[in-house]
């Protein structure tokens, strides 16, 4: 395969991880939003300060994700945004509420601070179902009827699952005492909510999707594909193990978290071998959304300079606010 | 309604709600590098305090614009599918380019900026205070080498309708661009010099001043008074260089309806569209021909040369003269102001109440002439979207009017809720006394809960 041919499949694996990475960062603060409304003041203030430092650099991963898809991919991007007009403006609307509410609410008078509050929850519950609501229609080709509303709403309740369980491991990584205590029964009661909405897609999605049952329940590639599956299922027995054993609040805080990343890193490669190779399920393969190679060239001459750079400055602020979150200040 | 109008209506709301924000971070951003500086070098707490207050304000503008940014980003596609499949190899890589080396340069860095004293060295601090603020500058750079190309297109070929690159370096100098940085650069600077001096003027008038106050006054004002007069002659050259590359953008803001020698600069006037001519018109002979010819003969040619192919003449006639009414009274201002604030030794609170009114009331006086400007711009370069080569309604999307008007509402409504709230914050904390001084600066305390109560 000649280079020229080869740069769309790099772009969509670039792409691909851009939206893994903004999946998992924002879906950690997304997840602290969500679970907000059930802790008391003190912890709210708490549990924005361990995401304060982090969330707009999270949420800049989406702009590179949907930005590759535009510049690399503009037709699936007319193609994919367009079918999803309405779920696109209500995730907008859902993050400018929690960006700006987690600003406001240390700003704003006291009388004001419960409503800020309230928006940062809504606006990341908002969020969190119009990213469900649009993957589960993405992943069934943005076909019209009963049966993918059905599949989508599926995934509009797990994805916001998965997030809140996502956010209340980070918190048990980030916090003591009282506030990691409350986590760990978020994540417990997450869990099975989370561990039902994966085992009602992976179900479902070959029922709806017959280039995906093609893809899957095939000899040999079924046994060759059953690591994906297992060791997901291992490690979401694990996380939920590992909930009962008083080690997470000491040493193995950060493990609950490490497990579900993985998980997430595990759907991410199910969900690409499944669409491989379209951008649009069964409509539209990356070759034919593909923009010209010398255009491509240019951009990829960026990436390779610059995603080394982000990187390391992702580690630095990881690094500086690293630990336990404290309060946060201006000074 | 027609989804065509509707499409650029939820554009142009969503662009300019989002440009209010970028004015601000821009100069701001500097402005803090600025007083921090100042602050290490002469350890007077003034500064500090200046440093700490101001520090809000970008914070909150800053969330603003990114939030409204991430907008944005998708509005290119849900309303202009056509535009990145024809002109995507330009568009693409300077958007690309805009992602990769500036949004997160100063996303990443934001949080150090904002919350990392005590965690990192000042050195690391001012480090990254730079790099925030050089990260919205690039941002501005890349944009507006987009925007700017769109408005004077080089270095391109096209085949089938599409847009090939033929010369990166022309395109990243093309003519426009060199006058829209700098025009909008120093449109940010003055912005929030507006904003300092105002809010300053603000706190005096209601007896909230503070050891900050007169530093932001003083600070603001001088660099209006500095900067207005040489946005003016920025703003003279660009306008000439728009003659050159736009004529009918010109003849409509100048409100030239057929071509004529010695054209008046009009000072009013009603454009009758449908007439084509100019009602309750007052201006000054030959004055147009002389700015833009810098000859009072001079022809300019009239709006009748270009059928079809030239936008809509009332925004831009008025939209262009509430910019340079806005210019003219911050050169007033500013000038007024600087002038007694200095005979009377530099103390906000001595400044006669009516000159405090008038910076009050120009705190955001900015935000006014900015998106004067841009409407100007933009609707000027109607009814193309690529000037002189692509129609904005080719590119246009096929989305149902009826999705489109609906989350126009929701946008309408959450953005006209969101600038009363950030004024209303920003006025909130422009009133509330400073906090308490750190009893070691440097020890990196916990000085103002930020995630604390809302003290
Ligand atoms: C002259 C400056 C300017 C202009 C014309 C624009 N922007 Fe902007 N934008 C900025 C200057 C800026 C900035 C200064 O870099 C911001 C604003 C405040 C901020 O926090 O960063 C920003 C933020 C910002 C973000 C969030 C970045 C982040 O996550 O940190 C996005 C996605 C965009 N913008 C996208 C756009 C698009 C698609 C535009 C045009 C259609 C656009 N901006 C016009
Ligand atoms: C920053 C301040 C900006 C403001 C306030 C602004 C405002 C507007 C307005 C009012 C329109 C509608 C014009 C009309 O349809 O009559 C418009 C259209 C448009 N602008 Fe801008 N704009 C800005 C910057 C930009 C930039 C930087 C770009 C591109 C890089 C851009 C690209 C467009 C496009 C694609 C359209 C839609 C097509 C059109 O109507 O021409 N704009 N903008
Ligand atoms: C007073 C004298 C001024 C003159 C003669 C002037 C001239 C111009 C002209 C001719 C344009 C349109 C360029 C084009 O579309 O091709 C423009 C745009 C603009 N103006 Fe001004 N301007 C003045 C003052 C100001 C002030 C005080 C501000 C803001 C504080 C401002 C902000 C802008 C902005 C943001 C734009 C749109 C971006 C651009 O095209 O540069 N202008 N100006």
């Amino acid at each position: 395969m000649s280079f020229d041919n080869m740069l769309p499949i790099i772009f969509m694996v670039i792409m691909g991880l851009a939206m893994l990475t903004y999946v998992v960062l924002d879906g950690y603060d997304l997840g602290v939003g969500l679970l907000m409304p059930r802790a008391t003041l003190a912890q709210k203030d708490t549990m924005i300060a361990s995401i304060g430092p982090f969330w707009d650099a999270n949420e800049t991963w989406l702009v590179l994700g949907v930005g590759l898809l535009l510049i690399a991919f503009p037709k699936a991007h007319g193609m994919v945004l367009g079918a999803l007009y309405l779920p696109v403006a209500f995730m907008l609307i859902g993050l400018i509420l929690r960006g700006v509410a987690f600003d406001f609410r240390v700003k704003a008078q006291d009388v004001h601070k419960r409503g800020w509050n309230r928006a940062f929850a809504a606006g990341s519950a908002l969020a969190s179902v119009s990213q469900g609501w649009m993957l589960g229609r993405y992943v069934t080709g943005l076909q019209d009827g009963w049966r993918f509303d059905a599949f989508a709403a599926v995934i509009a309740v797990t994805l916001p699952a998965a997030y809140a369980l996502l956010g209340a491991c980070w918190l048990i990584l980030k916090t003591e005492d009282e506030l990691q205590e409350r986590a760990i029964g978020w994540a417990k009661k997450a869990w099975p909510l989370v561990v039902l909405g994966i085992a009602a897609i992976s179900l479902a999605t070959p029922l709806v999707s017959a280039t995906v049952r093609e893809r899957w329940f095939q000899m040999p590639e079924f046994i060759a594909l059953l690591p994906i599956p297992l060791t997901s299922a291992i490690a979401l027995l694990g996380l939920r193990g590992l909930l009962n054993s008083h080690r997470i609040r000491g040493k193995l805080c950060g493990l609950p978290f490490a497990l579900l990343v993985l998980v997430f890193v595990l759907g991410f490669f199910g969900l690409a071998y499944s669409i491989y190779p379209f951008v649009v399920i069964d409509q539209l393969t990356i070759w034919q959304a593909a923009s010209s190679p010398a255009a491509l060239k240019v951009i990829l001459a960026g990436v390779a300079v610059a995603v080394p750079a982000i990187a390391a400055y992702t580690v630095l602020a990881y690094r500086v606010f690293g630990g336990k979150a404290t309060a946060l200040s201006y000074a | 309604m027609d989804p065509l109008l509707l499409a650029r209506a939820q554009f142009a709301a969503n662009m300019s709600f989002h440009i209010l924000f970028p004015t601000i971070s821009i100069a701001l951003g500097w402005t803090l590098l600025f007083m921090r500086l100042r602050w290490l070098k002469t350890h007077d707490d003034a500064w500090l305090a200046a440093y700490r207050f101001w520090t809000k304000v970008f914070a909150l503008s800053f969330a603003l614009g990114v939030v409204s940014g991430i907008t944005m980003s998708f509005q290119f596609g849900t309303n202009w599918p056509g535009y990145m499949e024809r002109v995507g190899d330009i568009a693409g890589p300077l958007l690309g380019y805009e992602v990769l080396t500036a949004f997160f340069l100063e996303a990443s860095f934001l949080g150090i900026m904002l919350f990392g004293h005590g965690r990192v060295s000042e050195r690391v601090h001012l480090v990254s205070t730079f790099l925030v603020a050089f990260g919205t500058t690039i941002s501005a750079f890349w944009i507006l080498c987009l925007d700017s190309w769109m408005q004077t297109p080089v270095g391109y070929e096209i085949v089938d309708g599409v847009f090939h690159v033929t010369s990166w370096p022309a395109i990243l100098t093309n003519p426009s661009f060199p006058y829209r940085l700098a025009h909008m650069l120093i449109a940010s600077a003055l912005t929030v010099s507006f904003l300092l001096a105002g809010l300053s003027a603000w706190q005096v008038l209601r007896g909230k001043t503070n050891a900050s106050t007169p530093k932001a006054m003083r600070l603001g004002l001088t660099l209006a008074a500095v900067l207005v007069p040489i946005q003016i002659l920025v703003g003279d050259a660009h306008g000439l260089n728009t003659l050159e590359h736009q004529p009918q953008k010109i003849a409509a803001m100048e409100g030239v309806w057929h071509t004529e020698k010695g054209a008046p600069l009009l000072l009013f006037a009603w454009p009758n569209e449908r007439e084509q001519r100019n009602e309750l018109a007052i201006g000054v002979p030959r004055g147009a021909s002389l700015i833009l010819r810098h000859d009072p003969d001079a022809e300019i040619r009239g709006l009748d040369e270009f059928p079809d192919a030239h936008p809509p003449v009332k925004p831009l006639f008025f939209g262009f003269r509430v910019m340079v009414g806005t210019g003219m009274l911050m050169l007033l201002s500013a000038w007024l102001g600087l002038w007694l604030l200095r005979r009377r030794g530099w103390a906000p609170a001595a400044l006669p109440r009516p000159v405090l009114r008038l910076l009050a009331a120009m705190t955001f006086s900015g935000w006014l002439a900015t998106l004067a400007g841009w409407y100007v711009t933009e609707i000027g370069r109607q009814p193309f979207i690529v000037y002189g080569l692509v129609r904005t309604a080719e590119v246009a999307s096929r989305v149902p009017p009826g999705k489109i008007a609906a989350s126009f509402a929701l946008y309408l409504a959450l953005y006209g809720t969101l600038i009363v709230a950030y004024v209303g914050v920003v006025r909130y904390m422009a009133g509330k006394p400073p906090e308490q001084a750190p009893a070691t600066p440097q020890s990196g305390e916990a000085v103002a809960d930020v995630v604390g109560a809302a003290s």
